[in-house]
């Protein structure tokens, strides 16, 4: 089996995959990082999406193999151990824009994506159209359409418009 | 109202985990050496199974085993069941076709369970599972409810692919009412078949013990008990004591998960068989063609009413489809969750239903978010909507001079109101939707070369289910109680164990609010337990809106005890009679002194047990209580859409919601305003995009995500929300559960509103741009008066 090599959350891994490893397969099994999960398998749901490069890309529809050498940044990535949360997390909890929690990391990792394309001021409409590769089935998408615009606005008085990586 | 107490918008204590990502859900569950199972499904609507040869994929790399139904026949697993018995109108016993959890013989529909592949990695279990040949002789299928009784015949058990033929009420009375009618609205209508989709797709994972003769099962279940229960009492797995099912973090459910399916019953048998854990965890491609399908039915209703509006009677008649075999409590939902809502808000002195429920070549139809209610909301404020219409009578007004006034209401459809005050909630959404204002909106769109449309929804549910007498005589195989447990630890932390199960309505935080409301202590010295049968000893699990009026009302009473107990040891303490202790703010007080002991100091006194004779009083500070309701609770409220449709493209926008709802004490509003935004979503969704369709040959063409129209961000508006409060008399909190009502609501709104805008009642759910367009090719809009 060939090998990969990647950065992941600032560390250098390396691992044994199949040709048709999924980077997803790749984060949640060789490294059992179980934070980028799988809704579906059309690349609809946006339940995997992880930042390759600073952008965001769905784990399930790219090859681990494709990201050698790639530095790739996943939920558990965003905060330190013991550091503060993301002010994305922090306004996805403040403005309860998660029930059963599934689809978070991947809505979390596509917000940060939309503040790095459209900046820090978010109107709702905005936020709705470019939320269209990401889907929830528990809030109907209210209290994260709240929690983006807000967690947005944090970033820029934190200095922080990219994520963590 | 204390900051974390009964009433305050506290955040979510299990949202740490979920946002960064160290939620554990059933696939993040790894155990040693586990294997994958991959299932070898059916292509096929309907097929006789001539012969399987697993030989091929055996001798793939990687696999552990290939099994098929001639195994699990041999090893005596039992069948699937159907827990809540459904009569005849002739009293004969609804008919339940055999379900083994790998076909047997034949398969009935796409998807069905022919083999399963256990492997070393999912990719060699795939692989091999396309090694298995499976030679089938297709045959003649039939999919559609209206079309299922003369249809091929499924089951032998089953003639006319008719489960029961059921009924509700008075026939002659109703025809009696309808003779004297001075106004007769009729609707034929189809409630769209949907499918689930929670984003966590269904997994399990299995570990047997071989020393302890142990199985275990980590399980995408609303209800694990209930599981536990089935899967050993029924199937015949293992004994009760010797299966343990844990529930972890479930990534939503809607319903869909409170079912024991094939998969489970599978891994279980399977993992003792190649004595190696087995995990499977579906793709969407297989939870579309084997989690529990919703709604699909097909109904002529009719209302009656006398010259001003007072409505006489109500006739239904529904076909329900059932897919192909009878899933875990699929019978009770187009009967007693379903017929014995016909009634609404209102005051219908006759009301006569009759039901017929039939197998067909589809996937299993259940209870989803609402089950049973969405059906009658729909019906009734269709027709209510309809006969307003016709009879030239303000909508908002036919309702209010139909409402129930005075209570308790007896319906003639079994239920008994108990409280509710429906002119509130409808006065308030007229407000805040800015009903007066709506014909200067349709004017205003009208010159943009738009259609306006308002539409009302004023339901109402049976929640908080349910008195586990009145289940019993209406059929249910269980009891509908709930559990609780409460533990005081000695340095006075609490831990509440509880039978029901959270899968994203938040139950950590909502039941330490209650707790730490009652006992005086901070929120987050409290801990909620739920979902391992090892931990909580029995629960019936979270579904129709049940888990703050019957789970929570457990804790309450549990708290009682917890009370009383601690109250005699503070007596110890304080050498007083246990009469004049006052337990106040989370201090025992000597009534009429200033001779105190904290919270802590008595938990900590009933463990060391210095204070007082253990032949007196027991050491230690634990309390159980098992609390059966005493009546269902009634959700009721208002919901009023508003819709801007393209006259060219037939595009529907929901420019406007407006949601009043009466869900009696309201513990966290933060949560409740979320559950109904989530349920007014799935509403909309049935109302405007969703829809699972079958071609002729039984395919499920609706079958991923890329074909089945979920709603997204850019296809929801912002929601306004409201609420009323009459308290429910039936627990002592007067909760009455609001998880369901956003889906009840929603689609008789949407669709009132749409038929509003365009001037036919004619429209077909989901009301897609299509669907609209074509529709508006044969109606006159209506104009703003």
């Amino acid at each position: 089996m060939p090998a990969v090599s990647m950065t992941v959350n600032g560390k250098a891994v390396t691992g044994d995959v199949e040709a048709r490893t999924l980077l997803v397969q790749f984060l949640r099994e060789n490294l059992r990082l179980t934070g980028t999960h799988v809704g579906c398998d059309t690349s609809q749901c946006g339940a995997c999406v992880v930042h390759i490069d600073g952008i965001a890309a769905k784990a399930c529809t790219t090859l681990a193999l494709q990201c050698e050498g790639a530095k790739i940044t996943t939920i558990e990535g965003l905060a330190e151990p013991n550091g503060p949360l993301h002010p994305m997390q922090e306004a996805f909890r403040e403005h309860h824009g998660l029930q059963c929690g599934f689809c978070t990391p991947g809505m979390i990792m596509a917000a940060l994506d939309i503040v790095r394309r459209r900046g820090n001021d978010l109107d709702e409409h905005t936020i709705r159209e470019q939320l269209d590769g990401n889907i929830c089935r528990c809030t109907g998408y209210h209290n994260i359409v709240k929690a983006i615009a807000a967690g947005a606005k944090a970033m820029a008085k934190g200095g922080a418009r990219q994520a963590a990586e | 109202m204390s900051a974390t107490g009964i009433g305050a918008a506290v955040r979510r204590k299990e949202d740490f985990r979920f946002i960064t990502g160290k939620g554990q859900y059933t696939d993040d569950v790894i155990r040693p050496g586990e294997t994958r199972a991959v299932f070898v499904r059916s292509p096929h609507a309907r097929a006789k199974i001539k012969r399987i040869d697993t030989n091929a994929a055996k001798s793939m790399p990687g696999v552990v085993a290939v099994l098929t139904g001639a195994e699990l026949a041999g090893d005596k697993i039992g069948n699937l069941i159907c827990g809540w018995m459904i009569h005849s109108k002739d009293g004969t016993p609804m008919k339940m076709a055999p379900h083994p959890a790998l076909a047997s013989g034949t398969v009935n529909h796409e998807g069905e369970a022919v083999a399963v592949v256990i492997a070393e990695t999912m990719a060699q279990a795939l692989d091999a599972a396309e090694k298995v040949n499976v030679d089938y002789e297709p045959l003649p299928a039939v999919t559609d409810a209206a079309k299922a009784k003369s249809g091929p015949q499924i089951h032998d058990i089953a003639p006319k692919n008719t489960i029961y033929e059921w009924s509700l009420g008075d026939a002659k009375a109703v025809d009696a009412a309808f003779g004297s009618a001075k106004h007769v609205t009729k609707l034929d209508i189809v409630n769209n078949r949907l499918v689930p989709n929670a984003i966590e797709p269904r997994a399990a994972l299995a570990e047997y013990d071989a020393g302890t003769d142990q199985l275990t099962l980590w399980n995408t279940s609303q209800n694990p008990h209930v599981a536990r229960l089935v899967i050993s009492a029924f199937i015949g797995m293992a004994p009760e004591h010797k299966l343990r099912v844990i529930a972890p973090d479930v990534g939503g459910g809607f319903g869909s998960k409170i079912f024991i399916y094939p998969e489970e019953v599978i891994c279980l048998w399977a993992a003792r068989k190649v004595r190696r854990p087995v995990k499977w965890t579906a793709d969407r491609s297989e939870s579309f063609v084997t989690d529990a399908h919703g709604r699909d039915h097909v109904t002529r209703a009719e209302l009656a009413l006398d010259a001003n509006g007072k409505f006489l009677a109500m006739r239904v008649k529904t076909i329900a489809n059932l897919g192909a075999y009878m899933s875990t409590f699929s019978s009770s939902v187009p009967t007693y969750l379903y017929a014995t809502l016909l009634s609404g808000q209102y005051d219908i002195p006759q009301i006569y239903c009759e039901v017929d429920a039939v197998y067909t070549n589809t996937v299993p139809v259940d209870a989803y978010r609402g089950a049973g209610r969405p059906e009658a909301t729909f019906v009734v404020e269709r027709l209510v909507e309809v006969a307003a219409r016709q009879m030239g009578i303000d909508p908002a007004d036919l309702r209010r001079r139909n409402f129930v006034k005075s209570f308790p209401h007896q319906t003639p459809v079994i239920m008994a109101y108990d409280v509710g005050d429906y002119d509130a909630s409808l006065k308030k959404a007229l407000e805040l939707a800015d009903v007066k204002g709506f014909n200067k909106r349709r004017r205003e769109a009208a010159r943009h070369g738009k259609l306006r449309g308002l539409g009302y929804s004023t339901y109402i549910e049976a929640c908080g289910i349910a008195p586990s007498q009145a289940v019993g005589s209406l059929g249910c195989g269980v009891g509908l109680w709930e559990s609780a447990e409460v533990r005081v630890n000695p340095t006075g932390s609490v831990e509440v164990l509880t039978g029901t199960h959270a899968h994203g309505q938040g139950h950590e935080t909502t039941f330490a609010q209650l707790v730490s409301e009652r006992l005086g202590i901070p929120f987050e010295n409290v801990s909620i337990v739920h979902g391992d049968t090892d931990k909580v000893q029995f629960g019936m699990g979270t579904y129709g809106s049940r888990s703050g009026a019957v789970g929570m009302s457990a804790i309450v009473k549990a708290l009682d005890k917890i009370e009383a107990k601690a109250k005699k040891v503070a007596a110890h303490m304080l050498e007083a009679a246990e009469g004049d202790i006052v337990f106040k703010d989370g201090k025992f007080t000597v009534a009429g002194t200033d001779k105190s002991a904290a919270w802590g100091d008595v938990a900590l006194n009933a463990y060391i047990a210095h204070k007082f004779a253990g032949q007196e009083l027991e050491p230690g500070l634990k309390e159980t209580s098992f609390y059966d309701p005493t009546n269902f609770t009634f959700p009721a409220g208002c919901h009023i859409c508003e819709v801007e449709i393209d006259r060219d493209t037939g595009k529907t926008e929901v420019v406007n919601w407006t949601a009043i709802d009466d869900f009696g004490t309201v513990v966290n509003p933060m949560i409740v305003e979320g559950q109904v935004h989530g349920g007014v979503a799935q509403g909309i969704g049935q109302a405007l995009l969703e829809g699972a369709v079958y071609d002729k040959e039984g395919q499920l063409v609706t079958g991923s995500l890329m074909d089945y129209c979920m709603p997204h961000a850019h296809d929801l508006p912002s929601f306004n929300v409201g609420l009323t409060e009459t308290k429910a008399p039936s627990n002592p909190l007067g909760i009455k559960g609001c998880g369901e009502a956003g889906a009840i609501a929603a689609p008789a709104a949407v669709i009132n509103a749409i038929t509003d805008a365009i001037g036919t009642e004619e429209l077909v759910m989901p009301a897609t741009a299509q669907t609209v367009w074509v529709a508006l090719k044969r109606a006159q809009p209506r104009q703003a008066a």
